[in-house]
């Protein structure tokens, strides 16, 4: 029988979705038998007492978490979250129950044995409770005790060569998607960026810098399946300058019914003869795109990029060849005036080791923000108080058109007066003589 | 900046404001050195706690910095 009641909990069980629930009980009852033999170093009840201490907090109306703490490995200032319990005595395997967010691999790439010694690991020196993956993107490892903190830190680095990911006001751990390893619109390495970065900011990442946290994100073509142009402080997009290419073959295939729209995707359920101007032409945003007479031709200066083409039509429209990066910075999650997503600052560069250009942009945007952003203020409110302009001049990037969503909607930039010839002075006679006050 | 008197600094501030706070932010310390950059001034705050002088206190999203073992923290935790 459980530990706890937990009436509240089991509703939740009750809907059509897999419920935490049911693992959390699956994983109480798998400890409690304890069929390997593991010699359990926290309380082998602690899921029995998350049950517990959740049904509570529901049963209450509020939260039975305290509020962060001191604890960490020697040497890192994030990577773990101090959490405690405020009922230990009622649920004494949850007192200590800290967070520990470990770097996950580029691109998410595992193998069998790295993700068994992860849950041996965590049954032996946790909970085994994991969240794979954390929003930011880490493997996340819930509920263990301060003893075991540095014992953990010391088998991820020296047996599984992984490190901790990142918490706090620090650089947090940088993720990235699939890339160049599997996905043919990938524009860059993602990963070799993601990698390289992770590498070159250690300190950044490990020993807390910044006013608040700052994100980095690689998505190597626009469909951002990262999501870095919503969720990162300064987003990595693959793009490219020139055209997109055409397999005129190809295209007259999906036409003609021989290669199904969107790689497949759909073909679930008939959605008739496939209608490349109804799919595809009518729904390019910028209307770039045309099909007569069997013929596609796209305005490849008015693309912006969206890639629907290309994802109905993979095998006849293929990204160009000239390829690199969009930088876009200022994306936040709705803590403090909404949700904003990222805005263009570099619209094209290329990414090439030892990724040098790169690297000026951020210091320069760390600099920038490190003295003049506020106590957790992320990287997009500071745009938005002291303006885009300011964000311009910290970097040395001069503004251009792309910089501007539409014309005379978001006046940011602003001419300076030794920009301009003559400055503000002016000969105010000389002036009345050709326009009448 | 001379390392000693760095620390010195960022000590005697503490100890000025210990009735009232015990947990202060990264730029609560760039406010001591204004002719210093923030970099800098984290690099001294963050050798302090490898010196274990300093200690961070986290609430996952922000960080904090706070002499080591001062207000009820390390109590509350069972930590010290």
């Amino acid at each position: 029988m459980a530990k706890h009641a937990t009436p509240l909990l089991d509703q939740l069980e009750s809907g059509p979705w897999p419920s935490f629930v049911s693992d959390l009980k699956q994983e109480a009852e798998s400890r409690a038998k304890n069929e390997k033999g593991v010699e359990h170093q926290i309380p082998q009840d602690v899921c029995e007492d998350i049950l517990g201490i959740l049904e509570l907090s529901y049963k209450h109306g509020r939260t039975h978490w305290k509020h962060g703490g001191i604890v960490g490995v020697f040497g890192y200032g994030g990577g773990v979250i101090g959490r405690y319990c405020d009922q230990p005595e009622m649920f004494p395997g949850v007192a200590h129950f800290h967070t520990l967010r470990i770097n996950q691999p580029g691109g998410k790439f595992y193998n069998t044995k790295f993700l068994r010694q992860l849950c041996d690991l965590w049954d032996f020196r946790g909970s085994g409770m994991t969240n794979m993956h954390g929003s930011t993107g880490d493997i996340v490892l819930l509920g263990t005790t301060t003893p075991q903190l540095e014992e953990i830190f010391h088998t991820i680095t020296h047996d599984m060569n992984q490190d901790l990911g990142g918490s706090g006001s620090n650089l947090r751990t940088p993720s990235d998607c699939i890339g160049q390893a599997r996905c043919e619109y990938a524009c860059y390495d993602t990963q070799d960026l993601c990698y390289a970065l992770t590498m070159e900011y250690q300190d950044e990442l490990h020993r807390p810098a910044f006013p608040y946290k700052f994100k980095f994100k690689f998505d190597g073509c626009p469909n951002c399946c990262v999501a870095s142009i919503a969720r990162s402080d300064m987003s990595f997009i693959g793009t490219w300058k020139d055209d997109i290419r055409i397999d005129k073959k190809a295209v007259a295939a999906y036409v003609g019914g021989e290669i199904p729209p969107n790689a497949g995707a759909h073909s679930g359920r008939d959605w008739g003869k496939f209608d490349i101007v109804k799919e595809v032409i009518n729904l390019c945003p910028t209307k770039c795109m045309s099909y007569e007479g069997g013929k596609l031709s796209i305005n490849n200066r008015e693309c912006t990029r969206c890639m629907h083409c290309i994802n109905v039509m993979p095998q006849a429209l293929r990204i160009g060849n000239e390829k690199g990066v969009s930088i876009l910075v200022g994306a936040k999650a709705p803590i403090l005036d909404g949700a904003q997503m990222g805005s263009l600052l570099v619209p094209f560069v290329k990414v090439e080791e030892p990724y040098d250009k790169i690297k000026e942009v951020i210091e320069a945007i760390w600099d920038w923000w490190m003295e003049e952003g506020k106590n957790r203020e992320r990287l997009g409110e500071l745009i938005k108080r002291q303006g885009f302009q300011k964000l311009l001049e910290a970097t040395g990037i001069k503004a251009i058109p792309q910089h501007v969503k539409e014309p005379r909607t978001n006046p940011y930039i602003f001419w300076k007066e030794d920009e301009v010839k003559g400055g503000w002075d002016r000969d105010i006679n000389e002036f009345r003589k050709h326009h009448q006050r | 900046m001379d390392k000693e008197a760095g620390q010195k600094t960022v000590l005697d501030f503490l100890k000025k404001k210990s009735k009232s706070k015990s947990k202060f932010y990264l730029k609560d310390f760039n406010a001591l050195f204004p002719e210093d950059k923030p970099r800098v001034v984290k690099n001294l705050v963050n050798q302090m706690v490898q010196e274990e002088i300093l200690e961070y206190w986290s609430s996952g999203s922000t960080t904090l910095y706070g002499k080591k073992g001062a207000g009820k923290q390390a109590a509350a935790e069972h930590e010290d």
